[in-house]
């Protein structure tokens, strides 16, 4: 009989791997994207604009270079987080076109525009996307790295002290004739791995030999050492920059994976504790901060003598003009903002011209792609890839937490760019790989166990004679 | 490790879920708030990215609109010939917001009034370009320029009525302004605006409408009919009770007449063309403050006046008995506008009849539908038909051989009084020369007129109404009769 027979749980039967979903929802989110850049064009010069077709296809090229990848190296891969990826910086571009046109833009000194350029780091970032998949066989080997990333996210971080500040941050480091980078961006990845290389070796050491104090468990000072002074390195670092958007990002991604890793409720308290008591010291003598709030809590009363109060009542009034079905792309004033109009506040320009309708569409577009994340997190086995996994997503949930909440004025703003729709080529690269190393942990996840062998044990025991 | 990615599921849920409400609460339930907030340049932007309706005078347009390439306001208001018409439209600027009509009918002017909601969401659908829509005023362009060219390089005001409906026929103020000079937002226009505000003539203050002046001998015309209606004379041709020289009560001080005239128990007819101050202000005294009030109130004094552009109220106050006497001759606290004197003037013109002033005769929509026009109303009746055709013989006797003559139109019936009020401490000043009048043709009065001329510079003795105002009101009002 050449027919296998199988009795296993595990059936021999191909898992699906709905890459053909894939394949249609990328084709969907590129058609979408091109259907915004042309939207934009009728509103703003009455025609098609004329860079449609090569803009269509350098995105349609992204988006099939990408599935081809995940199609042969990531076979069993999430089937939604490329797509969703793809729609996301597709539709960012066309906003950042968008912004391109305005006048009023255009008249600002420090303003250029950015479309082109973003289209060139999407295409370094698909790069990445591939190279990771490609080179990152397994997630587990990350593993081996987790002391080299200590010291690779301290340096990325320490690095930009050496450069001069730019608009008030220390986060970018110039690399002459190639523009300014944000390693902040790509040191959320590279501190996730370390991040969940020691917890998962030292979880048991965290969660069980620890002592009560006051109701609550702490763990030994040894064990959660090392770790804490790696963190409070970096959230010391980043208070210097004032980058205070990646401190919090930091803090709330160590505080979700030792979490996750000790299962410790106590942790949230702890960690909460913290957050509030370095938020406060921060707050007493950082006159930035300090500015950040007093323009969260009273926008309208700095204006016209307080430039980040203006700015904030700017984009309140932006988001108030567009109502719930917002004035339609390229035809709404969100360029009042003017500074960092197409960077940090590129959520104002959804919120007025695509309306709540729109934004609401955004933010499940971001809730999917971190649910996506968590679910990877779920389908691991292993420990250091659903640490690595609930790392990556909730650092991006909280990020996208902190910009949108920042720019509507639910919390202070920090200063942050929106994964994949803000110009900013840093963010986007590192944001493609982010998604890349998430595809590999969900592959390694969902792969169908192989089929065992054959046995003959089984074939033999299976003939029941009469 | 399960169980707290569940809850860390949960947690980034929330955190969508809280931005997601943040959202609603923001652009659902702030949106009207925040997209009509005064710092919200866009409701500037939006009122100017279309073409602002225009304000219509004898069925052409006094108003236009520009495009601009300079500023993000697409388009700017100008005015053509705009000192002229400056009085009644006021001005609209991109920068210094706006007055007068172009302020009260913004709505329409500007097509976002909710009476255009049909029409608006009719050329949504049509695809019109949206532009606002037409004012049509009850002016008359002749009488206007009339009342311009009579006034000159003087300061004053001229106010010219309907008195049969109350549609504001001409509404000149001198010196005017050209709103066009500011009604953009550049450096330029604001410099303009600020020149205009500094110079000592004024000429952005409405002098017809917010300027009050002691009325002087004009109001005599209302002690009169006071008197005719409360009974105190029936006859104008009977005797009055005016002992001369006549001392103010409860003072030492005589009250004095303009010169030698014949003032003494002088019938009302006599007293009016003669201008007796002696006369009338026994007159107010007799009638005391009271009724001298009541009276006054009647015309509309005492309260602002809105057609629909608001003008200064008029005041005859309560008072002493000396004060009560003088400003029964129009002077002391008794001050009004030429456009409160215009309608004393038409509401005796009108057989008693005074009716509501108004500019705006109708609204029209962007495609010229009209959408409100003006039902003539009634605002009171000061005086009875009869009285009140004995006070026009009165003023007519005052134009055919009294101060009033320079008046006179040939083959139309004139009825008129001047005025020269004292002005400054002790008569210091130069005085005000006033003239109020209505003509009268076969079916009743067409046109009454006001005018007052604060003229600084000519000679002293040369000012008086009937030398300087009855003059222009004669141009207005024959204006007014031959475009008929």
């Amino acid at each position: 009989m050449s027919v296998v027979t199988n009795t296993t749980t595990i059936g021999a039967i191909d898992a699906p791997s709905r890459r053909n979903t894939e394949l249609a929802l990328v084709v969907f989110a590129v058609f979408i994207s091109v259907f915004a850049y042309a939207n934009v064009g009728l509103a703003l010069n009455g025609e098609l604009p004329s860079g449609m077709l090569g803009y269509g296809a350098g995105l349609a090229l992204l988006g099939g270079v990408a599935h081809l990848a995940v199609r042969r190296f990531a076979k069993y891969a999430d089937p939604l987080l490329l797509p969703l990826a793809t729609l996301l910086n597709g539709l960012g571009l066309a906003l950042i076109w968008r912004l391109d046109q305005s006048e009023r833009l255009l008249r600002l000194p420090s303003f250029a525009p950015a479309a082109s350029k973003q289209l060139i780091f999407s295409a370094m970032g698909v790069a990445l996307f591939i190279g990771v998949l490609i080179l990152l066989k397994d997630h587990r080997i990350l593993q081996r790295y987790t002391y080299i990333s200590m010291v690779l996210a301290l340096i990325l971080l320490i690095l930009p002290m050496f450069f001069p500040a730019q608009f008030g941050a220390k986060i970018w480091i110039t690399i002459p004739g190639l523009g300014s980078i944000q390693p902040g961006e790509f040191a959320k990845i590279v501190i996730a791995v370390f991040f969940s290389g020691y917890l998962m070796v030292k979880r048991d050491a965290l969660a069980l030999a620890s002592r009560r104090f006051m109701g609550m468990y702490l763990p030994r000072g040894r064990d959660l050492g090392p770790i804490l002074m790696v963190w409070a390195m970096s959230i010391l670092i980043l208070v210097f920059e004032t980058d205070l958007g990646t401190s919090l990002l930091f803090f709330g991604m160590f505080i979700v994976m030792l979490y996750v890793a000790t299962e410790r409720t106590s942790w949230i308290v702890f960690g909460l504790a913290m957050s509030a008591a370095g938020a406060v010291g921060v707050a007493s003598f950082e006159p930035h901060v300090q500015d950040r709030v007093t323009a969260w809590l009273d926008p309208f009363g700095g204006w016209g003598t307080h430039a980040a109060s203006e700015q904030m009542a700017q984009v309140l009034m932006s988001f108030g003009s567009g109502g719930t079905l917002g004035t339609g792309l390229g035809q709404g004033n969100s360029d009042l903002i003017l500074f960092a109009a197409n960077t940090d506040f590129i959520l104002a320009t959804v919120g007025e011209e695509l309306g709540l309708a729109g934004m609401m569409a955004f933010l499940l577009l971001y809730g999917l792609i971190v649910e996506r994340g968590v679910r990877t997190a779920l389908a691991a086995r292993d420990p250091f890839g659903k640490l690595l996994a609930i790392g990556l997503s909730g650092a991006f949930a909280i990020q996208v937490f902190v910009v949108a909440g920042g720019v509507m004025g639910l919390i202070p703003l920090t200063g942050m760019t929106m994964p994949f729709l803000a110009a900013g080529g840093s963010s986007v690269i590192a944001n493609w790989a982010l998604i890349g190393i998430l595809l590999r942990i969900s592959d390694t996840a969902r792969r169908p166990a192989p089929a065992p062998a054959p046995s003959s044990d089984a074939e033999m025991t299976q003939v029941v004679r009469p | 490790m399960n169980k707290p990615l569940r809850r860390i599921a949960i947690f980034c849920g929330i955190l969508v879920l809280a931005l997601l409400i943040r959202d609603n609460w923001l652009q659902y339930v702030r949106a009207d708030e925040l997209s009509s907030h005064k710092y919200n340049r866009r409701v500037q932007i939006e009122r100017y990215a279309h073409e602002r309706g225009d304000i219509i005078v004898d069925g052409k347009a006094v108003t236009g609109s520009v495009e601009t390439k300079d500023s993000d306001f697409k388009f700017k208001r100008v005015w053509k010939d705009g000192p002229l018409w400056a009085p009644v439209t006021g001005y609209s600027s991109q920068a210094f917001d706006s007055s007068q009509l172009e302020n009260l009918e913004d709505g329409i002017l500007t097509g976002n009034d909710d009476q255009l909601f049909f029409d608006r969401t009719l050329s949504m659908f049509t695809g019109d370009k949206k532009t606002g829509g037409n004012i049509v005023t009850t002016l008359n362009g002749a009488a206007q320029k009339a009342a311009f060219k009579g006034l000159g390089g003087k300061k004053g005001a001229v106010v010219a009525l309907d008195p049969q409906t109350g549609a504001i026929l001409a509404l000149a103020s001198t010196p005017s302004y050209d709103p066009s000079v500011f009604a953009g937002n550049s450096l330029k226009d604001s410099d303009a605006r600020q020149k205009l505000l500094k110079d000592e003539d004024k000429p952005m203050l409405n002098r017809a409408l917010r300027e009050t002046y002691p009325p002087g001998s004009t109001f005599k015309v209302v002690t009169a009919a006071a008197a005719l209606e409360n009974g105190l004379y029936d006859d104008i041709d009977e005797k009055t009770n005016s002992p001369l020289p006549w001392t103010l009560p409860q003072s030492t001080m005589p009250l004095k007449n303009e010169g030698n005239i014949p003032c003494e128990n002088a019938s009302l007819r006599e007293a009016l063309r003669w201008s007796c101050n002696t006369v009338f202000g026994k007159m107010s005294d007799d009638l005391g403050n009271e009724k001298m009030i009541e009276q006054t109130d009647k015309f509309g004094f005492n309260k602002e006046v809105f057609m629909p552009v608001r003008a200064d109220a008029s005041i005859y106050p309560k008072d002493n008995r000396p004060q009560n006497a003088m400003a029964g001759i129009g002077q002391a606290s008794n001050r009004t506008t030429p456009l409160q004197m215009a309608m004393v003037a038409s509401a005796i013109a009108n057989d008693g009849k005074l009716m509501q002033p108004y500019m705006v005769a109708e609204r029209q929509a962007p495609n010229l539908d009209v959408i409100y026009t003006h039902k003539k109303e009634q605002l009171s009746q000061p005086l009875s038909g009869e009285n009140a055709q004995k006070v026009q013989q009165m003023m007519e006797t005052v134009v055919k051989n009294g101060t009033g003559t320079n008046a006179r139109i040939s083959g139309v019936t004139v009825g008129g009084k001047t005025g020269t009020a004292q002005h400054g401490l002790n008569n210091s000043e130069k005085p005000y020369a006033w003239f109020i009048s209505y003509a009268k043709t076969g079916n009743g009065s067409p046109v009454a007129v006001a005018v007052v001329v604060e003229d600084g510079q000519a000679n002293r003795d040369d000012i008086s109404g009937g030398g300087l105002a009855a003059p222009i009101a004669r141009d207005v009002m024959k204006a007014v009769i031959d475009s008929k």
